[in-house]
């Protein structure tokens, strides 16, 4: 059972990144606005070259 | 003014019923403006969809149905000049240097999701923009661009060009505030939340009594990570109730935080004490776990609408920026030559002497020019310009003033009709209107504590705490001395009340939010606590009990023809007169509009044009018996009257009555049951019979009311120890709503601009102020029982720990068990006594009587 006082540093570190990555997204601003990105993922970005060409007025 | 109309050619009205923009969705005069088969109602609108176009960006059409906002001025170049002087510019910018530049917009048009894609696509319409970014929720979007290549007036001419004309107030210049505190809060949680699930993973040994299989020395070490691990949660993610237990100390007050501080703080030093000693392994998980839940019920009371402003002065009113007439000395000279025989406006006209300045540059003796619908920003006098002043926003009056040359102007005022030249008198920050602020209402902060219910509660609480810790530490000091201090420290444990301070968050929180659907808005939850001991009711009419400008229009008179119907209505158009527009909006059908000829508008008394051959005049009684005009119906004081003649035969009246929002009587009956009843008006005393049958005869109704004294009606009111809540909606309210325990802003559009108030109320919602306020006390109800509930839990915890004998798993279990089901119960009562008021308003068959409407 030994093993277990090496798990438990591993454990530790892998939970402490996921502690250290949700930091970086509050602090990158990803919290502030919960709302808009949801909408944004909504449009299908459509690449413009094919589109210019339809809808040019001749 | 001429104002032909656009010579199109007439097609029949059947094909032509439903000519809507493809780009706003707002109805067509007619198609003059069009493209590939698409019509537009204007130029503005048709520019903005041949940029689109061009740009390969019409996917916008297809994203939402109602994506276009009609673009109102046509985009003069140098409207935004003064945004390149760098006083403003530095002021209203994020962040600038050589090459790069940033800044943030608040932009009240975007509405819908095509409004996000098109301006996150600004890139494609001007090379030098770079990445733009909307927050929907805010209305807001940041904007980066080269610093070099784009100015700040450009990319502000571009945004108001395709309709999203930010707003540019006096306030914008002020610093915003930034979402530290909000991001401080989130890594708290996230510390908090860190170490309670680890811990919690650690002491499961511990709770199963297991800690024997890897020898003594799992124990030890568990132990002494679990003391790492909530160290930054102790320090850290509490200190906001360090911080506020000891303040409240130091004020001799025992509010909520306080028990929570010394639970904590025993809990801490109880787990160290026993870690140190291998005695066990503390309360770690219950302290973080306490903590995450304390921390997530402030998460939830801090819900705010970004986009509704509760503390607005009149700095959000006025514009950044005025048009100024350039080196107004010179001019003065010129003009005492030419005093009478070349007005100023030509003046300005032809030489082109205009020029946009921020107003904090204008000074006294400046002359601005002021068009229509644009507020006066500081006390001047009238040079130029038939001037009607509408000072409903600050008077509360309902009708526009004419002013005459030379005549003293407020600030504040919105100008109708064509432009005006006025001279400053005073400075912005010392005129009529400002000076409001300076009231004793704005200056200090008068309005009750915050969180009343939690904190009177908690104040008997922590007594009863302290004395039965006590009480068991001095029996077990005498019984078994062994288990004194484990006893006291374990009562402080227990009873630490987290549940306790989350019931009113969650509570109120979720009583915020019902509210906040069906159209209120509260600056914070704890305004339900004042809003249901309010004992006094005070309203403001114009705006708030009437509805502006959407009366009822009555004719008087011989009945109009359909032909004569359209003459009228298509005479109406062309004015900005507001009797006129609510003239046209009444009688507008199906009608297609005639061309007018000769249209003149005399400000103050009235219109006439040739319309189909016919000379037809609509103005005031006087204007006609100038012009031999007899006429016969006589003057009645249901509201404003506009007299028509045509060829020079007088045919009848409009009466334009002061519509009285639906189900208005209703509300004030109700209320007047349990509340006092007022009303202050700012307007003449013309409608006091309607109001007297209204409010009954006990209420008191004043009229001509100045924004200062009903100002100091609430501050009377309160003096004899009512609670009071003012329902209004203007400037001239603005001192009040201050002053009244709970100010009550009724808004036409929820994001519009309303005075600093407690309460943000969709006009809609004023019919349903009681059910309002019969939510706001059951919702306090549920907060007590909610009360009662964690006192029940505390009594079995304290009921244990007395006996000396809380083992860590008990307290792992009652402390979460306590929380979730205070926080559940708090939650779902308050949703529950919130189903009525979610639910559509019951419409109440009741017609005004009176004669028949035209609409």
């Amino acid at each position: 059972m030994i093993i277990i006082f090496l798990l438990i540093p591993l454990s530790i570190v892998v939970a402490a990144g996921f502690l250290l990555a949700f930091i970086w997204a509050v602090r990158s601003g990803q919290y502030d606005d919960t709302c808009t990105p949801a909408m944004r993922m909504l449009i299908e970005e459509k690449n413009s070259a094919g589109e210019i060409s339809k809808t040019k007025i001749k | 003014m001429t104002q032909p109309i656009a010579t199109a050619q007439r097609v029949a009205p059947a094909t032509q019923e439903k000519l809507t923009c493809f780009h706003c969705g707002t109805l067509c005069r007619d198609d003059s403006y069009r493209r590939e088969e698409k019509v537009f109602c204007c130029h503005g609108c048709q520019t903005v969809f041949e940029l689109l176009t061009e740009n390969g960006l019409t996917q916008f059409y297809q994203l939402s149905s109602t994506a276009g906002v009609r673009v109102n001025a046509s985009a003069q170049t140098d409207r935004f000049k003064f945004l390149d002087e760098p006083l403003v510019r530095e002021r209203l910018v994020d962040f600038s240097n050589a090459t790069l530049t940033r800044v943030t917009f608040l932009i009240p048009s975007i509405h819908c999701i095509a409004c996000v894609w098109l301006l996150e696509n600004l890139f494609r319409l001007q090379p030098g923009i770079g990445q733009s970014q909307v927050n929907f929720p805010r209305k807001e979007v940041a904007i980066a661009f080269e610093t070099q290549r784009v100015k700040l007036s450009e990319v502000v001419t571009l945004l108001a060009s395709l309709g999203y004309e930010p707003e540019l107030k006096l306030s914008s210049l002020d610093a915003k505030p930034r979402s530290q505190l909000a991001r401080r809060l989130w890594i708290q949680i996230g510390f908090a939340g860190f170490a309670f699930s680890n811990i919690m993973l650690f002491s499961i040994s511990d709770y199963f009594g297991l800690d024997s299989f890897a020898g003594g020395n799992f124990r030890k070490v568990t132990g002494v990570i679990s003391l790492l691990l909530a160290l930054p949660v102790v320090t850290f993610s509490a200190q906001d109730y360090w911080r506020a237990a000891w303040t409240s100390l130091k004020q001799k007050l025992l509010n909520i935080d306080v028990p929570i501080a010394a639970g904590v703080a025993a809990i801490f030093i109880q787990s160290c004490y026993e870690v140190f000693t291998g005695r066990g392994n503390g309360y770690f998980d219950s302290l973080c776990g306490l903590i995450f839940f304390l921390l997530c019920g402030k998460l939830f009371q801090q819900k705010t609408y970004d986009r509704l402003a509760f503390d607005r002065d009149y700095k959000s009113f006025f514009p950044l920026s005025v048009t100024r007439l350039c080196s107004s000395r010179r001019e003065k000279a010129l003009t005492k030559k030419t005093e009478n025989n070349l007005s100023l406006l030509t003046l300005a006209a032809t030489k082109k002497i205009e020029e946009q300045v921020s107003l904090s540059q204008i000074t006294i003796g400046d002359r601005l020019v002021i068009r229509n619908g644009e507020l006066i920003p500081a006390d001047a006098r009238l040079l130029d310009g038939p001037a009607l002043i509408d000072y409903s926003f600050v008077t509360g009056e309902s009708e526009p003033v004419e002013k005459k040359w030379d005549d003293y102007l407020y600030a504040g005022g919105r100008q109708m009709g064509g432009a005006i030249v006025i001279e400053m008198v005073k400075a912005v920050s010392q005129s009529y209107l400002t000076s409001l602020w300076n009231q004793d209402a704005f200056q200090k902060e008068h309005k009750r504590a915050l969180n009343r219910l939690t904190n009177t509660y908690s104040q008997r609480f922590t007594k009863i705490v302290i004395v039965i810790a006590f009480g068991a530490a001095a029996y077990w000091a005498w019984a078994n001395p062994a288990i004194s201090l484990k006893a006291f420290t374990s009562v402080l444990i227990v009873a630490c009340p987290c549940a306790l301070a989350l019931a009113a968050p969650f509570a109120l929180g979720t009583a915020q939010r019902v509210l906040a659907r069906s159209g209120v808005f509260l600056k914070n939850p704890y305004i339900l606590e004042t809003l249901a001991e309010v004992d006094a009711v005070v309203f403001d009419k114009t705006g708030t009990l009437t509805e502006a400008g959407a009366g009822n229009v009555v004719w008087r008179g011989d009945t109009l023809t359909e032909t004569e119907e359209r003459w009228l209505y298509s005479m109406t158009r062309h004015s900005t007169h507001p009797l006129a527009v609510r003239i046209g909006e009444a009688i507008q059908r199906e009608h297609f509009p005639e061309t007018v000829r000769s249209f003149l508008e005399t400000a103050g008394c009235g219109m006439e044009a040739s319309v189909a051959g016919n000379e037809i005049w609509m103005g005031s009684a006087s204007w006609l018996q100038s012009r031999l005009v007899h006429v016969t119906e006589k003057p009645t004081n249901a509201g404003s009257v506009v007299h028509v003649a045509s060829n020079g035969k007088y045919r009848g009246c409009f009466v334009l009555a002061n519509a009285l929002r639906t189900n208005a009587e209703n509300v004030i009956g109700t209320l007047s049951r349990d509340c006092s009843v007022a009303l202050l008006s700012g307007d003449n005393e013309r409608e006091r019979e309607t109001f007297t049958k209204i409010f009954g005869g006990k209420a008191q109704l004043h009229f001509n009311q100045s924004p200062l004294s009903k100002l100091n009606f609430i501050r009377a009111l309160q003096q004899t120890n009512k609670t009071v809540m003012m329902v209004g909606d203007g400037l001239n309210d603005a001192g009040a709503l201050k002053q009244a325990d709970v100010g009550v802003a009724v808004v036409e559009n929820v994001s519009a601009f309303s005075p600093a108030s407690d309460v943000i109320l969709a006009a809609g919602m004023v019919s349903r102020l009681d059910e309002v306020c019969a939510f706001a006390r059951s919702s306090v109800r549920i907060v007590r029982t909610a009360f009662v509930i964690s006192a029940l839990y505390n009594l079995v915890g304290v009921g244990i720990a007395a006996n000396g004998r809380l083992a860590p798993v008990v307290c792992a279990i009652l402390m979460p068990l306590s929380s979730v089901s205070v926080v559940g119960f708090a939650c779902l009562a308050a949703k529950w006594a919130g189903r009525k008021l979610n639910a559509p308003p019951v419409s109440n068959g009741k017609k005004r009587s009176g004669p028949a409407k035209i609409r």
